[in-house]
């Protein structure tokens, strides 16, 4: 078994409690492995640690224990071949939406000229829509779901090879989070980009992944499932929920995320490499097997 | 709304204006007023035989022959009040500049660094509280040359605003946008430029605009001390003449430059303010 693009091995994370209680125990004995190219958004009840492993992933939080391996190298620290858009969006106040995308450009492309630069971030400001003199508008000045675009532009303009997006599209009305969406996906599959998505919304989750993980509540949270979406893409909106698989995968998630996220918490008391169980759906309804070694199918419609 | 409560606010301000000064001149016993009469010999250094606190009037007339000639120098104790106050914005501004040029990157590096923070701190809490004019007597020893020492007293009170906030805003940067620096891989140099200067920058004009105004306060109390130039020996040097009038005048003077400072630095201030 060769190791994947990204590999995470018995991740765990501890904080410390205040005044000598015990550490909460966020996440333990996480194992997961993405393929180069994969799509993979991972989904679990608020609080349960889904940020923290993207900050881990990100390199600007360290594990209490495990480590994370991308291209072969382990994961020290952050770095521009891993873009974030952060759940607070994280942008610089005292900057305009474009110069906070620019500054990103500029710090990936050092060689390139001003105007490379300017044309670059507007290119992708212009795909979120943000273009017409709201880019020159301070983060203070628009909306949260524009504060959100202006982040999410930010990402991709760095063309990272690792996106990672927590809760990209939670503060976007429906039509411009279709949108984005399907720019997303237009961006992903002309690329070799990976991504790891954070989303709570299970239709987004079906509609863009080819993986969806599924995390038990905490604490003691870990990665109890791995659901394959092998719905063939491109996917539309509009047909996805005529694909036999959609409503037992919908199904699964719902059930999973109302009652089983629940009677799987918890402590576990082997402790061993809890590899997440192997979903997929076909003809034969649910099929699950934990032994299943093989690799996800990557592939996608260019 | 807003522009009439602006109105309203300066129509209640010229008629607090008008009481006060209306109060002031009745006070004020009548003989006074042959002061205007001998102006020019209390310009010479005559002096008042019956001293008592002048009628606004008096004050004007005053500030009236003042500034139509401010920068007239008629020998060491007889300058134009702009040359005194030139003399001490000149004092203030180099012995504050000075401080801001250490203050500020030395905060810069207690800020950044809690090992910096902490080795620091004794002395910073214990040189903080002296009172300037106390180092006075040990600059005068040291520099041996007044016009320094009293740079020196103004640098010596100004740093300390400068410096701890300075350290409190750098240190205080939200740890989100220091992140998007380090996802971005900057460099220590462009972190500080695109993400600390900037984030701290309100904080570190906070402790600027006060340390500037410590450094008016103090300057009219050094010059006192050190004598020769300046607003500050110039009130001195009036009392000394019981000049009351021009005693006044100084006061009203070294208040409104004191508020064209504070004004500036509110101006700055508000330049690199940002909405979060
Ligand atoms: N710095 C910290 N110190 C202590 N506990 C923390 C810290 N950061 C996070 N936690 C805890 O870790 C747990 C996981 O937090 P995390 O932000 O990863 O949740 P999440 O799954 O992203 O939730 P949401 O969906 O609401 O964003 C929470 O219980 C939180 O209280
Ligand atoms: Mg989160």
């Amino acid at each position: 078994m060769s190791t994947p693009f990204l590999s995470v091995q018995n991740l765990s994370k501890r904080f410390k409690a205040p005044k000598g209680e015990d550490a909460l125990t966020v996440f333990e004995n996480v194992n997961l492995g993405i393929e180069k190219g994969e799509f993979v958004c991972i989904i679990g009840h608020s609080g349960c640690g889904k940020s923290t492993i993207l900050n881990i992933l990100a390199g600007l939080d360290e594990p209490s224990e495990g480590g994370v391996i991308m291209n072969g190298k382990e994961v020290s620290g952050p770095s521009l071949d891993r873009g974030i858009v952060f759940q607070n969006y994280s942008l610089l106040p005292w900057l305009s939406a474009l110069k906070n995308v620019t500054f990103a450009v500029q710090a990936r492309h050092k060689s390139w000229s001003k105007k490379q630069v300017h044309e670059h971030s507007m290119k992708y400001l212009e795909m979120v829509g943000l273009a017409g003199g709201a880019e020159l508008r301070k983060p203070s000045q628009l909306s949260g779901g524009m504060r959100q675009r202006v982040s999410i532009a930010r990402a991709f303009a760095i063309q990272p090879e690792l996106l990672l997006l927590d809760e990209p599209f939670g503060a976007l009305d429906a039509l411009t989070r279709g949108s984005i969406q399907d720019e997303l996906i237009r961006i992903w599959s002309g690329s070799d980009q990976t991504v790891f998505m954070i989303t709570h919304d299970v239709d987004e989750a079906i509609l863009l992944a080819d993986r969806i993980l599924l995390m038990t509540n905490g604490p003691y949270a870990r990665v109890a499932e791995s659901v394959q979406v092998e719905i063939p893409r491109p996917r539309e909106r509009a047909n996805i929920i005529h694909h036999s698989d959609y409503y037992d995968i919908r199904n699964h998630l719902v059930e999973f995320l109302a009652t089983r996220s629940k009677a799987l918490a918890g402590k576990q008391e082997d402790g061993g490499t809890s590899e997440p169980s192997i979903v997929r759906f076909g003809a034969h309804g649910v099929l699950s097997d934990p032994k299943d070694d093989r690799k996800p199918a990557v592939s996608r419609a260019k | 709304m807003l522009a009439s409560l602006n109105a309203r606010a300066l129509l209640l301000s010229l008629v607090l204006l008008a009481v006060l000064l209306g109060l002031w001149e009745a006070a004020s016993p009548k003989q006074q007023l042959a002061g205007e009469l001998t102006e020019y010999e209390l310009l010479m250094g005559g002096g008042e035989p019956k001293a008592a606190v002048p009628p606004p009037s008096a004050v004007f007339a005053k500030a009236w022959e003042e500034l139509s000639d401010p920068f007239y120098d008629a020998g060491p104790n007889d300058k134009g009040i702009g040359i005194q106050i030139g003399y001490s914005l000149y004092r203030v501004l180099s012995g504050y500049f000075l401080a801001a040029a250490i203050a500020i990157p030395v905060g810069f590096l207690i800020g950044m660094s809690p090992l910096m923070y902490k080795a620091l701190d004794p002395f910073i809490q214990v040189l903080r509280p002296i009172s300037p004019l106390a180092w006075m007597p040990l600059a005068l020893f040291v520099i041996q040359d007044s016009q320094a020492s009293a740079i020196f007293v103004i640098f010596i009170c100004s740093i300390w605003p400068m410096l701890i906030n300075t350290a409190f805003g750098v240190a205080g940067v939200r740890k989100d946008w220091v992140n998007v620096a380090r996802t971005h891989e900057l460099g220590a140099l462009k972190t500080a430029w695109i993400v600390i200067l900037p984030a701290a920058a309100p904080t570190i004009l906070t402790g600027m605009r006060i340390s500037i105004g410590i450094a008016w306060l103090v300057i009219v109390a050094a010059e006192m001390l050190v004598g020769g130039t300046g607003i500050g020996y110039y009130v001195w040097n009036e009392w000394n003449n019981l000049d009351l009038t021009s005693v006044v005048f100084s006061i009203l003077v070294i208040g409104v430059v004191g508020m064209l400072l504070d004004t500036a630095f509110a101006y700055c201030a508000r330049l690199v303010q940002y909405q979060e």
